[in-house]
């Protein structure tokens, strides 16, 4: 995986709750092959009508929108199913990362294993960003991992502000490194085995 | 003094291999739940040249893609979606029940059916309601793709730190017509589509002491409609009675260690929680939902809220979007809402029990729509004819059919037509879940079968007092 540094990117808002992941990618794509490319499908039904014609008005399409990596939400985005194909619809589409004051569980640690940071910031914060976006298509949002830091809107005179955001240190450990966590957690590999010698002798039935 | 501790800490100091000094974790997974929708964990593993670390603490069954009728002609996409779990689980020799194996199933029923859910477990799966095995009394949550991998290579998983966790009392007994399902709506409308997130919830009280596992896996099932991460009940001994003489639970001496084990878990008096909610099970009536959030759930004699007295500005606007979504007005009395189709099945409604209660509200009548049935396994497809309820389900004109998640998600092509109103026993009803354009009003089984006998959205308690 690609290390995770800083990103300064055009950011886009979606005004919508609970923004769950059978939006974010509908089921029935599922089956098709990771290799094949996500990112056309993002957010395939908010986009398209029930005969597969673009709808009009959806944030992400308007010009502006265009070449955007950071997406800036709502509250609970990404809740219900477990599917990392969201992850990979929002990555495939060229998104690097999405601040919301909630994330669903699962979806929020999927991001991070596929180079997508997810970032809480209050609720009061992400709304002001998102009306500030609203008011200024394209502006920019600049993200520091290591500074654990949100800049802007940048380019725009318009609520400007330096947020510090909260992360785990171990995914913004491998986050940063690029690392992949099989290859990590395999370098405990001593430790498994006592653990598991140990389990085998309490819990005989397993 | 140390404060004592609950199910959900026993479980995870049990679990924990290490821990970091950040606080991070590294869990051992007990037994792991893989279907047909994990292709994308087994390309990964490949393509790292690895193999698997724990084959027999590994079980597949195939669900999400499956038939559900045996003349159905399946596409060759989701073909190759079962044939690939049957293919990784033979070249890694895992135990996988595939179609035609009488065993069979959606994964959330198969575990528990087979004994491969136990107490005290550190258990997980590539979906989202792997909370259901919680019932009794593991630990188990959902996982995505790329933690599937991982648990497959190394057996374990990282935590990045502990998860809070909240206790919600029912007590009292329920009404008559009024299930597990229901009380499961009402937690949800309560504390809200977010009100678990971060969270492990242990349900407590007499209510779910009293309730059968079949009624505490509905229940746990829909944790994650909660936002929580899992939701398990402290095992006791329905949870003993249910578990013994199952073909992957322990037999003989080992037994008799397991339940001594097992005994010891149940949460201490004094354990602390980060949250409590108490609800009363005496006022839980049967519920439906109106919207496309769980959270919109109603008593089935309450009416459609109105947006405009909504004081917070997105919810409103999320209530006008749900309202559109659904062609529904506010104010509409909730047994008013038409009804085009019926589903009873998925992980979290499709047990013997479901079936039961099913059954003996259509037993003798006739229904107006569209209504499916769907077991959740060959064994429960089996138990239920041994019964002779699929004959009194097909009498009443519903369609009885093959075992799988079918409408709950439609990936294997069974989908509500667009517009059409489902009443679905299944956890979600998100906007084109059961389909493009499909309208769901999730309730409980015997809920289902009132509306298939309407037409629109029934109390039940009417049906089973003779009315109607
Ligand atoms: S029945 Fe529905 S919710 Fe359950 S595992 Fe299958 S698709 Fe998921």
């Amino acid at each position: 995986m690609q290390p995770f540094t800083t990103v300064d990117g055009k950011a886009v808002a979606l005004d919508m709750p609970n923004v769950d992941t059978d939006q974010i990618i509908p089921a029935r794509f599922l089956w098709r092959p990771r290799g094949d490319g996500y990112g056309g499908l993002l957010f395939h039904d908010l986009r398209h009508d029930a005969g597969g014609a673009p709808k009009p008005g959806f944030p992400l399409d308007a010009p502006a929108a265009e070449g955007a990596a950071v997406l800036v939400a709502e509250r609970n985005f990404g809740c219900g199913s477990s599917r990392e194909h969201a992850v990979w619809a929002l990555a495939d589409a060229g998104m690097r990362v999405v601040i919301a004051p909630s994330f669903g569980d699962i979806f929020y640690s999927n991001c991070f294993k596929n180079g997508l940071l997810p970032i809480v910031l209050p609720e009061a914060r992400c709304a002001e960003l998102r009306a500030a976006l609203a008011r200024n298509p394209g502006a920019r949002l600049i993200v520091d991992l290591a500074e654990q830091t949100v800049t802007g809107p940048v380019g725009v005179n318009d609520g400007f502000a330096i947020d510090r955001f909260p992360v785990d240190p171990l995914r913004r450990e491998l986050l940063l490194a690029g690392e992949d966590e099989i290859g990590f957690t395999r370098r405990h590999e001593a430790a498994i085995a006592a653990f598991e010698a140990d389990y085998a002798a309490a819990m005989p039935w397993l | 003094m140390t404060a004592g501790r609950s199910l959900f800490d026993k479980i995870w100091q049990r679990h924990a291999i290490l821990t970091r000094p950040d606080g991070a974790v590294l869990l051992h997974v007990g037994r792991h739940l893989v279907h047909d929708g994990s292709r994308a964990a087994f390309r990964q593993l490949a393509e790292r040249g690895l193999t698997l670390h724990s084959p027999s603490r590994t079980f597949a069954t195939a669900d999400h893609y499956v038939p559900t009728a045996p003349t159905a002609e399946v596409a060759p996409h989701r073909q190759e979606m079962i044939a690939a779990l049957a293919a990784h689980a033979a070249t890694h020799g895992i135990a996988c029940f595939a179609p035609g194996d009488p065993r069979q199933g959606i994964v959330h029923v198969v575990g528990p059916e087979q004994g491969i859910t136990l107490p005290g477990l550190v258990m997980v799966c590539g979906d989202s309601h792997t909370a259901s095995h919680g019932a009794l009394g593991a630990l188990a949550f959902g996982i995505g793709a790329s933690e599937v991998a991982h648990v497959l290579a190394t057996q374990t998983l990282w935590q990045s730190r502990r998860p809070g966790s909240m206790r919600i009392t029912v007590e009292g007994r329920l009404g008559n017509g009024v299930a597990p399902k229901d009380v499961v709506l009402a937690i949800i409308a309560r504390i809200g589509a977010a009100g678990g997130t971060g969270r492990v919830i242990e349900y407590a009280g007499s209510t779910f002491r009293a309730m059968s596992i079949e009624g505490r896996l509905t229940v746990c099932n829909m944790s994650i409609e909660a936002g929580a991460r899992a939701g398990m009940v402290a095992p006791d001994d329905t949870t003993f009675a249910y578990l013994a003489g199952r073909p992957f639970a322990p037999q003989g001496a080992a037994w008799e260690r397991a339940v001594a084990y097992w005994r010891t878990l149940p949460s201490d008096a004094d354990a602390a929680f980060d949250a409590d909610v108490t609800l009363d099970a005496a006022a839980i009536v049967p519920m439906a939902t109106w919207g496309t959030s769980p959270e919109s759930a109603l008593p089935v004699d309450g009416r459609i809220p109105d947006p405009d007295r909504e004081p917070d500005a997105d919810r409103r606007q999320a209530m006008r979007r749900a309202l559109d979504y659904m062609d529904l007005r506010p104010g509409t009395p909730v047994d008013a809402i038409p009804i085009d189709r019926v589903f009873i099945g998925s992980c979290t409604n499709a047990r013997i029990e479901d079936i039961r209660a099913a059954a003996r509200v259509v037993a003798g009548r006739r229904v107006r729509v569209p209504a499916w049935v769907v077991p959740g396994s060959g064994l429960v497809k089996r138990q239920a004819e041994a019964e002779g309820l699929d004959r009194v389900l097909t009498a009443a004109g519903l369609e009885w059919r093959d075992p799988g998640c079918s409408m709950c998600v439609g990936m294997n092509g069974d989908v509500v037509p667009p517009g059409a109103h489902c009443a679905s026993t299944s956890n979600r009803n998100f906007v084109g879940r059961q389909g493009p354009g499909a309208r769901t009003h999730l309730m409980s089984p015997a809920m289902a079968a009132a509306a298939a006998l309407t037409g629109h959205i029934t109390d039940v308690r009417t049906m089973l007092a003779g009315g109607a």
